[in-house]
C-alpha cells in the first residue's frame, strides 16, 4: 500500500466519524492554543518590560537605601531604611570622584492628596521630590510650561510640574497653567506639565505631581528624616561608561557611608540591565508556570487520542478484519491507524495554532496585556501535536495489526 | 483417497491431519479433528454440513485466516505454518478471493472503492486499479451501481459486489463461506451462477453451505461432522442423490 492511499485512507476515516474526530481534535486544540498563547503572552511581557527600560534609558543607574545590618546582625529588605541621604547624590556629582557620571538626581517619593482650591477636585497621587537634573536622568521634560530650575531648588519654592494624568483628574479640559493646586494647606503653582509617556504601561508613569527637593523635604513633608532620600538616579556619560560609572558610584558611597566589606552595604546599585533580568525573572516563572498548564492540557489531550483510537479500534474490529482477509499486512494497518492518529494530531495542532492567533489578536483587545506570536513556537507547537498523535497512537495502532484476522472477523 | 487426480500438478490447498483446537479458559474445544484432503485446480469444492461440524473453521484455514493446532496445511505447496502474516497477507491478497455470508463489505466506501480496496492493498496505481475494478463491477452487472455505497443496494447487489472484490485481483482459488445463506433464492441463483462462471473461467472454488441443492451444483462434496471430513464415498452419493454427474 503506497504512503498516499495510506492518508487518503486515514481522512476518510477521520472524515467518516465525524463527531469522534472533533471530539479527539478539541483536547489537542486546547493544548495546542494554550502553548501558543503562554508563549505569545510570555514574550509580550518581556517585551513590555524591554521597551520601558528602553525608554528610561540604558546607561541609567539606580541607587536604593537599605539592606543595612543592625546591631543583632538581622539584615533589613532594600528599600525599607533611611540609609541614603541628599549628601550622597550631591557627592556623586563631583567630577573628580565620579569622572563617569554625567547626572545624578535624588528622588524622594510619597503618596500625597493634591486638591484643585477653585473646584475643590482632589486627586491621590505620587509626589516626587527631586532636582532639575530628573530630565537628563530619566529623559523626560515638560511639553507645557517649564520643568524644575535651579533657583526653585534654591528657594524651595511652591512650584509643582504635574504628570498628564495627574492634570486630568484635577483641571479637566482646563489649562493648569498658572493656577495651583494645595497638598496639607500649602499652595503649589503649576509651572508644567510632563511628556506624556505613550509606550510605558504603568498608569504611574504619567500620573504624578514632582517638585523641588527642597520644597519636598522643609515645607511638604519633613520629618525625621528629611535629608534621606528614596533613590538616586544616575546617569552615565554613555553606555560604554555604565559599569565605570557604576564601579565609581559604588566605591564613592562604600567610602562615605564607611562600608569595609561590600557585602554588608547599606545601599544597593542597580543597572537598567539587572532590573531587566530581574523582571525577566518574573516573566520567566510564569512562562513556565504557564506552560507547565500547557503541557498538562497536551497530555491530556493526548490521552485523549490514545483513549478514542482505542475505541476506534474495537469500533472497527469488524472493519480491520476484512481489510486483513482481503490483504492488508499488519504493518499496513498499524501504519493506517497511525496515520489517522497523526493527522488528528495534526488538525488539533493547526487549528489550536489558528485559534491561538485569534486569542493573540483578541486578549490584548480585552486587557492591556500585550501578546506576540511566535512564528517558531507555532510550527514547534504543530510538530509537538502530531508528535502526540504518533505517540498516543502507537498503542491502539499496534493492538489493531495483531488482531488476528479470523478473531476480529468472527466479532460483531 | 482421491486417486482420481493427477498427483504431478501441485495442489492448490492440501491438509494433512489437521486439527484445530479452541482455548475457552479451561474449556477446550475441538472443531477439527484429523482432517486430510487436498483440492486441485480448477476444482469446484462444495464443503456441507451441519453447524458446528467444523466446516467454518476449515474454510478459515483454507483462506490462511487461521492456522491449524496440529498437522500440516499447504497452499500451493508451502507450509502455511512456516510463513510469516505478511507473506500470508499476500497470499490472501493475491491467490485468494473472499465471499462471505455477511457481505463484508466496508459501508462508507462506494461500491467501487470497496471493489479496489485489494488491489489498493496490492499497490497497483490508481489508474489501472479503477479500470480493474470498473471490469470487475462489469462482469457483475453492477457498472450503474459503483458510486452507491452497500447500504443502497439490495443484499443481492452486495453480494455481486463481493464477488467483484473477491475476483478484481484474478485469484486462483475463491473461497465462499454460504455466499448465498443471507439471500432471496433469486439473488442466491444469481450468485451461484456467478460462481460457477468462475469455475469455468479456471478457478478453483469452494463454497461452504447447509443447502443441498447448492452442493449438488460442485464437481465433489465434502461432507465434515464432528470435526472430520466425512469419507468421499458418501459425498459422491450425496452427489449421485442430487442428480449430478
Amino acid at each position: 500500500m503506497t504512503w498516499r492511499d495510506t492518508l487518503w485512507t486515514a481522512l476518510d476515516a477521520v472524515r467518516s466519524h465525524r463527531l469522534r474526530s472533533s471530539l479527539t481534535m478539541l483536547g489537542i486544540l486546547i493544548g495546542i492554543t494554550a502553548v501558543v498563547l503562554t508563549v505569545g503572552i510570555g514574550q509580550g511581557a518581556s517585551a513590555t518590560v524591554r521597551d520601558q527600560i528602553n525608554e528610561l534609558g540604558t546607561n541609567l543607574l539606580v541607587v536604593s537605601p537599605g539592606s543595612s545590618t543592625n546591631s543583632t546582625g538581622v539584615r533589613t529588605g532594600f528599600a525599607t531604611a533611611t540609609t541614603l541621604m541628599q549628601a550622597d547624590a550631591t557627592a556623586l556629582t563631583s567630577k573628580v570622584a565620579a569622572p563617569d557620571v554625567e547626572a545624578v538626581s535624588p528622588v524622594s517619593t510619597a503618596s500625597a492628596e493634591l486638591v484643585n482650591p477653585t473646584t475643590g477636585a482632589n486627586w491621590t497621587t505620587t509626589l516626587t521630590g527631586t532636582t532639575p537634573s530628573w530630565q537628563t536622568t530619566r529623559s523626560r521634560g515638560a511639553v507645557q510650561g517649564r520643568f524644575l530650575t535651579a533657583t526653585d531648588e534654591r528657594n524651595a519654592a511652591a512650584v509643582v510640574v504635574l504628570g498628564p494624568d495627574t492634570v486630568t483628574q484635577l483641571f479637566p479640559g482646563v489649562d493648569p497653567l498658572g493656577s495651583s493646586v494645595t497638598y496639607n494647606g500649602v499652595k503649589l503653582q503649576v509651572v508644567g506639565v510632563l511628556a506624556n509617556l505613550s509606550s510605558a504601561e504603568q498608569a504611574a508613569s504619567n500620573d504624578l505631581a514632582v517638585v523641588p527637593l527642597s520644597t519636598y523635604s522643609q515645607r511638604l513633608v519633613g520629618g525625621a528624616s528629611r535629608n534621606s532620600v528614596s533613590s538616586i538616579y544616575v546617569k552615565s556619560t554613555s553606555a560604554g561608561t555604565l559599569s565605570a560609572a557604576y564601579q565609581e558610584t559604588n566605591a564613592l558611597l562604600l567610602n562615605s557611608h564607611h562600608v569595609a566589606n561590600a557585602g554588608t552595604a547599606d545601599f544597593s546599585v542597580a543597572t537598567q540591565q539587572s532590573i531587566l533580568a530581574a523582571s525577566n525573572q518574573v516573566d520567566n516563572t510564569l512562562t513556565v508556570m504557564l506552560a507547565g498548564i500547557a503541557v498538562i492540557s497536551l497530555l491530556v489531550g493526548g490521552i485523549g487520542v490514545m483513549n478514542i483510537m482505542l475505541v476506534s479500534v474495537t469500533e472497527r474490529i469488524r472493519e480491520i478484519g476484512v481489510r486483513k482477509a482481503i490483504g492488508a499486512a499488519p504493518s499496513v494497518i498499524r501504519r493506517q491507524f497511525l496515520v489517522e492518529a497523526s493527522v488528528l494530531g495534526l488538525a488539533g495542532g493547526l487549528l489550536g495554532v489558528g485559534l491561538g492567533v485569534l486569542g493573540a489578536v483578541l486578549v490584548p483587545e480585552f486587557s492591556d496585556q500585550r501578546v506576540i506570536l511566535s512564528i517558531p513556537a507555532s510550527i514547534g507547537a504543530i510538530v509537538i501535536a502530531v508528535g502526540i498523535g504518533v505517540v498516543f497512537g502507537v498503542y491502539p495502532a499496534s493492538r489493531a495489526a495483531r488482531l488476528a484476522p479470523i478473531d476480529a472477523l468472527r466479532s460483531e | 483417497m482421491p486417486t482420481s487426480h493427477d498427483v504431478t500438478s501441485p495442489a492448490v490447498v492440501e491438509l494433512i491431519d489437521v486439527g484445530k483446537v479452541y482455548r475457552n479458559g479451561e474449556l477446550e474445544v475441538a472443531a477439527l479433528r484429523g482432517v486430510s484432503l487436498r483440492i486441485d485446480e480448477k476444482e469446484f469444492v462444495a464443503i456441507v454440513g451441519p453447524s458446528g461440524s467444523g466446516k467454518s473453521t476449515l474454510m478459515h484455514i483454507l483462506g490462511c485466516l487461521d492456522v491449524p493446532t496440529s498437522g500440516v496445511f499447504r497452499i500451493v505447496g508451502h507450509d502455511a505454518q512456516s510463513l510469516d502474516e505478511d507473506v500470508l497477507a499476500r497470499i490472501r491478497n493475491m491467490f485468494i478471493g473472499f465471499v462471505f455470508q455477511q457481505f463484508n463489505l466496508l459501508a462508507h466506501m462506494t461500491a467501487l472503492q470497496n471493489v479496489e480496496l485489494p488491489l489498493v492493498y496490492a499497490a497497483i496505481d490508481p489508474d489501472e486499479r479503477r479500470a480493474r475494478a470498473v471490469a470487475a463491477l462489469e462482469r457483475v452487472s453492477l457498472v450503474d451501481r459503483a458510486e452507491h455505497r452497500p447500504g443502497e443496494l439490495s443484499g443481492g447487489q452486495q453480494q455481486r459486489v463481493a464477488v467483484a472484490r473477491a475476483l478484481v485481483t484474478d485469484p486462483a482459488l475463491i473461497l465462499a463461506d454460504e455466499p448465498t445463506g443471507n439471500l432471496d433464492s433469486v439473488a442466491a441463483a444469481d450468485v451461484l451462477v456467478l460462481l460457477e462462471e468462475l469455475n469455468a473461467d479456471g478457478r478453483t472454488l469452494v463454497l461452504i453451505t447447509h443447502e443441498r441443492d447448492v452442493a449438488t451444483r460442485a464437481h465433489r462434496i465434502i461432507e465434515m461432522r464432528d470435526g472430520q471430513a466425512v469419507d468421499s464415498d458418501h459425498a459422491v452419493e450425496v452427489v449421485r442423490r442430487g442428480g449430478r454427474v
